[in-house]
């Protein structure tokens, strides 16, 4: 292994640090969030979004994912199709409840 | 839920003590690695044992999967969930004791063992990103 590449592996050290306290400050936020009980679908919006901050840094920083090549953001695309499709199965089959009452 | 938060807090933690194992790999250390591959499984450890508590007590007071609707989506996800955190303790407690003599004769092929044991691990972490504010907080 050459020198730069032990620099680079010790600068992302660091940078892995950074995303820990980070998660833990997000962690204290979604908690302390909870506890203003605010209308539920504001809730959930709320505890969603900062789950999906949390989420991306896990996921972009811990799984290496922000420098990754190009094609592997193709292939999550379809992870996020199927998402949506999992997603409406229910909401269709609610609304076709609906309409049969 | 301070269980939940202090789980959180486990499992963040051992995401980073695993990802600071692949970085002591690439770097050569192996003995740091071995301390921070002990601290994760520990970690694995220390959040099943908070899960045990956390199941125990809801036994106790007679909250059981068959209760109600949300108690058995509860208990299937973090179940399913802790399972997972159960097999990826199996996988790294390979690699801290017997697969770790790979390091010696094929080094690179080792760090990338570990590279992939760690997506899976932050995997787990990452559902649990999602299931601590969905079943805890709402």
């Amino acid at each position: 292994m050459s020198a730069s590449d032990a620099e680079s592996i010790r600068k992302q050290t660091r940078s892995y640090i950074v995303v820990f306290v980070t998660l833990m400050v997000m962690t204290v936020l979604t908690v302390a969030v909870s506890y203003f009980h605010m209308p539920v679908g504001l809730a959930i919006l709320v505890a969603l979004i900062i789950a999906s901050f949390k989420g991306s840094l896990v996921a972009g920083v811990f799984m290496h994912l922000s420098h990754e090549r190009k094609v592997i953001y193709w292939v999550l695309l379809v992870t996020v199709l199927f998402f949506i499709v999992l997603m409406a199965i229910p909401s269709i089959s609610q609304w076709d409840q609906r309409m049969l009452r | 839920m301070p269980l939940a938060t202090l789980n959180t807090i486990i499992l963040i933690g051992s995401s980073v003590t695993m990802v600071m194992a692949w970085a002591s790999l690439k770097l050569n250390d192996f003995k740091k690695y071995r301390l921070y591959m002990g601290l994760t499984i520990l970690a694995g450890f220390g959040f099943m044992i908070v899960k045990g508590f956390e199941y125990g007590h809801k036994f106790e007071v007679g909250l059981l999967p068959k209760s109600n609707t949300f108690l058995a989506i509860y208990f299937t996800l973090t179940g399913l969930h802790g399972l997972h955190v159960i097999g990826g303790m199996i996988v790294n407690g390979y690699f801290l004791g017997p697969g770790a003599k790979m390091f010696k004769t094929e080094p690179e092929r080792f760090t990338n063992r570990i590279e992939v044991a760690g997506l899976y691990w932050h995997f787990v972490d990452l559902v649990w990103i999602f299931l601590f504010p969905t079943l805890y907080l709402l």
